[in-house]
Parts: C-alpha cells; structure tokens; sequence
C-alpha cells in the first residue's frame, strides 16, 4: 500500500465524521451567525428582513438599541462571568486541597475516589431538583440544619432572593464539578518523582513551602487545563439555572437568554444575537486553552 | 498522631460533603408524602409509594426507555465514526491533519445555543421535531468531538509493528481496522463510549426544545417538568424517587467501570 492509497483512504474513513459534524456544528453554527443579521421569527424561519447589525448596536430617532444597550442582556453577562470566575475559583482551590487530602495514604482512600465519582455521575438536572429541595425555604434541610445549629433565627429563602440564588447555583456547582478537578489533580500529583519529596523531607522543608515551589509548578499544566474545562463549562452554563429558578432575573445566564428569546418568545432574530456573543466569549477562551496546551506537548 | 486524626476528621467531612445530597434525595424518595415536610435525616417509616406514584402517574417508563434508545445509539454511532477517524487521524500522516484535530476540539466546545436555531432548522426541515431522531441527531455535536479525541489520543499509542506486519500481509486500511484495532481499542472504546452515553443520558437543552410530547420525552425534561397541583407545590417525594430511579444504575456503572473511566477523562483532558 502506498502512501498516497493511505492517505486517499484516510479521507474515506474521516467523511462520515465530517459529514456529521458539518451538519451538527458548522451549518447550524453559520445560521446562527446568519440570523443574528436578520428579524426571523420561530413561526416561518424562512420569512425574514435583513436588519444588519441592528440587533447588536443600531441608532435611530437620536436613540440607541440593540443587544449591547439591552439591561437584560446585559444583566445575562454579569451573572455569567460572575458565575464562571466565582465558581471556577472556588473549583480550583478546593479541587487541588481536596486532592490533595485524596492523595495522603489513609484507610478507604479507594472508597473516597469512588465517592469522588458520585456527583459527578449524577445528572445535572437531578442534581438541581435535589439541591433545590434542599435549599428550599420552608421544608428543606438545610435551613434545619441551620435554624437547629442556631446559625440562623429564621429559615431562609436560598432560592428567593437574588445574591441567595446566585450563591446557591454557585454552591451546586461547586459541589458538581470540584470533583472532576480533583481527580484530574490527583492524577496529576501520582506522577510526581517521589524521591524529591523524600529529599524534601529529609531536608526538614516546611510543607506549605514544598507546595508552592514544588508541587504547584509541577501540577500547572494540569490545572490549567482543568481550569480552562470548567471556565468553558460554567460561561455556557444552561440546565443547572434553568432547572432550579427557572428564567429568573437574579440567575439568568446568557445561555438561559438566549433560548428564552429563541424558543419562549420566538425571535430568532434576537436569539441568534445573543448566542453569537456568548460563542464568541467561549471563542476567546478556547483561544487561551489551545495557547496553555501547546507547552503541554502531549496532544495527538 | 494529631495530624492523621485531623486529615481522619476532614476526610470524613469530605465524604459527607460528596454523599449527603444524594443520601437525603434516597431518603425524601422512601418518605411518604405526609411526613416529607418534617426534615428527616432518616426515614422514619419507609414506604415505595412515591416510587409507585412517580411510575404510575406519568409516562416515566416510556421516558426511561427514550433515554436508553437516545443514548444508545448516540454511543454506537460516535464510536463508529470515531474508530474510524481515529484511524485517520491517529496512524496517518496527511496535511492538515493537526488543523483537522484543533478544529474537532474547537467543536467540542461550541455552547449549545450557538446551534440551536440552525439545529431547529434541520430538525424540521426533516420532520424531526418531536422525535427521539431528533435527539439522537442533535447529540452527536456532544459526543463526536471528544470521542474522536480520546479515541485518536489511544490509537497513536498502539504499535507501529502490528500495522507493518497486517500492511505486508496485504490487509486493506477497512481490515486493519475492524481486524486489528478495534480488538486492541476495547478499554478505549469502553470508557468513551460510557462518557458518550453518559453525556446524552443526561443531554437537557434539545430535549427540552426539540421534544413537545410527554411520551416523547427524556429523563432529565421528564423530572424537570415534574409539577404538583400548583407551581408551589411540587411533589418533593415524586421528584426524589424519579431522581433517584435514573441516578442509582448510572452510579452503579461508574463505579464499575471506575478505572476505565477515569483513565477515560483524565485521558481527554491531559493529552486533548
């Protein structure tokens, strides 16, 4: 077999793959990107006007409009970046503490990496509904454990009010996804060499020292990558504040938004709009993960 | 020893972190409705009623059932196509080959709304809407990208020496493929399949848009379009036993497979 018959059949073996994925991802993506220039509705997507970019930023009548002065949009924005920074911020430190702790040698450390799998494996949206039911402000545990630990005089309504609700969406993530960075971690920290920790301790190096100059550097790749994961995962973010308070102002993300305008009200002109931006967004951060993969060296 | 009893006590608190909210979802599940408004850490009397409520009242095996059929054939066709670019891309040396890879990672990160309106399009286009084809169709976007990844990732590791030996003995690329890598991928194809098929079990978004009817359904819209009498009274204990019926074999497998899996991810994540 030639070179050129390989590579003549290799196109042959990749076409049902391109094919599925141009039709899933790069058409569908381009009429996205199509439609935010036109006023198409859900009704008759074929029955439109162009409106050019009128629906990110147009001026008429001494006024401004568009998605860029819209205060809904724009709430959508902030709660997502809030969301992603506060939450990914919370993953990572506690990811690496907790794998940490995995990684010291105690009994059941096999039952703890299963358990680390649990809240993982659980569906997002179930993990909403039971997260919801606890937090919620009459019945659910949480506020009897509080009310019963004498932390608080009265229940309080987590899912209710807007910095409660957020910081509840932000702790059910955290719990969902601290895992994941753990275990990327902790396989990080089994390939360490062990003799220059042995080295270390013979040398009485006190440990917080040892993990700043040592394991960190070593682990960065890693945890760069795993950063940059759940950063792409917390910006698109959809079933987690979708299923717990709905398409509520305090923890719309722009996920939310989007299908709120594409599917609740029908305007897939508009829709289109937001989810362009939120594509670029992620276009910017994928942008940062292929620049820190590249030192990695190790992708096929 | 004071440090071990102190890593003793946060290891403990660790596993009650991870494994109290699905312990107390199994509790409210076998708690009767009239007591589930008393918060219970245990449950006093056990019953299955919700679980009988939850099957009875609703097409909920029927939504269990699209899920199995949506995810199952989301897991065949991703590893079929996957092995198959996996080979390409993996054993052959072409131009535009890491082009090629970047672009599939890139895929693998699209929001989901990005494609939604162009997805719709399609979905009627081909009288879809409102079928479990749809689903299985939307899917792929989700589980293509990475299966391909990970799948490529392993077949670069495998030998150089079995692929000359078949080559000399005449083998066609479709040979060396289905004969000779596809029995050598079977951890491989093990864990991305049970990352594929865990991805479209609990898929949200276009089960939510492209799905109309109860009967039509998945889990996850299922329970997340669970409703009491009222909007502010949900029934917590049907909710429970429906969370708890789609989550305990999804855990079972995870940890069976635990190894794999992790091997799987950690895989995906570290080498793409």
């Amino acid at each position: 077999m030639t070179a050129r018959n390989r590579r003549q059949s290799a196109w042959i073996f990749l076409a049902p793959m391109l094919i599925v994925l141009s039709l899933v991802a790069a058409w569908p993506l381009a009429r996205t990107l199509f439609y935010s220039t036109t006023n198409a509705t859900l009704i008759d997507m074929a029955d439109y006007d162009f409106v050019g970019l009128g629906n990110y930023l147009g001026y008429s009548n001494g006024r401004w409009y568009g998605l860029l002065t819209d205060p809904q949009w724009l709430l959508a924005l902030r709660n997502t970046l809030f969301f992603a920074f506060v939450s990914v911020a919370i993953e990572t430190v506690l990811g690496v503490a907790i794998a940490l702790l995995v990684n010291a040698r105690l009994p059941g450390r096999g039952l703890m990496r299963a358990a680390m799998l649990v809240p993982w494996a659980i569906p997002t949206v179930v993990s909403a509904k039971m997260w919801a039911w606890m937090l919620n402000d009459q019945f659910g545990i949480v506020n009897d454990m509080l009310l019963r630990g004498g932390i608080v005089e009265a229940p309080l309504a987590w899912l209710g009010s807007a910095g409660l609700a957020m910081a509840s969406m932000i702790a059910v993530d955290v719990w969902k996804a601290t895992p994941f960075v753990a275990m990327l971690v902790l396989a990080a920290l089994q390939t360490l060499p062990r003799d220059c920790y042995e080295a270390a301790q013979v040398d009485g190096i006190a440990p917080a020292k040892l993990f700043f100059r040592v394991t960190l550097p070593l682990i960065r790749p890693v945890l760069t990558v795993a950063v940059i994961f759940r950063l792409l995962d917390a910006m698109r973010m959809f079933d987690l504040a979708y299923v717990m308070t709905g398409t509520n102002d305090a923890t719309m993300t722009l996920s939310v938004h989007a299908r709120q305008q594409l599917v609740d009200f029908q305007d897939v002109g508009y829709g289109s709009t937001v989810s362009t931006t939120l594509f670029f967004m992620i276009v910017l951060v994928t942008a940062l993960y292929v620049a820190a993969l590249k030192p990695l060296g190790r992708n096929p | 020893m004071t440090t071990r009893a102190g890593l003793l006590i946060l290891w403990l608190l660790l596993a009650l972190f991870l494994l109290f909210p699905f312990y107390y979802a199994l509790v409210s599940s076998f708690t009767p409705g009239s007591d589930i408004f008393n918060a219970r850490y245990w449950p006093a009397s056990p019953t299955l009623a919700n679980y009988q409520a939850v099957m009875t009242g609703q097409p909920f095996g029927r939504n269990i059932l699209n899920s199995v059929l949506v995810a199952s054939l989301v897991v065949v066709l991703s590893l079929g196509l996957g092995v198959l670019a996996a080979y390409a891309l993996g054993r052959v040396r072409f131009a535009g080959r890491r082009l090629l890879l970047y672009t599939i990672l890139g895929v693998s990160m699209f929001p989901q709304v990005a494609v939604l309106a162009g997805l719709f399009e399609i979905v009627r286009l081909f009288g879809l809407y409102d079928s479990l084809l749809a689903l299985v169709f939307s899917n792929m976007i989700l589980t293509l990208p990475f299966t391909v990844w990970v799948l490529t990732a392993f077949m670069r590791e495998l030998p150089v020496e079995i692929e000359e030996a078949a080559i000399m003995d005449g083998a066609t690329p479709w040979v060396l493929v289905t004969r000779i890598f596809l029995p050598l991928m079977g951890p491989a194809m093990v864990a991305t399949g049970l990352l594929a098929f865990i991805a479209a079990w609990n898929e949200f978004l276009f089960a939510l848009s492209f799905t109309l009817s109860n009967t039509q359904r998945t889990v996850p819209v299922a329970i997340a379009l669970i409703t009491g009498a009222s909007q502010y009274e949900l029934p917590w204990g049907n909710i429970m036993a429906a969370s708890a019926i789609v989550t305990v074999p999804l855990i079972g497998l995870v940890l069976v497979f635990q190894r794999r899996l992790v091997a799987g991810l950690t895989a995906g994540a570290v080498k793409g």
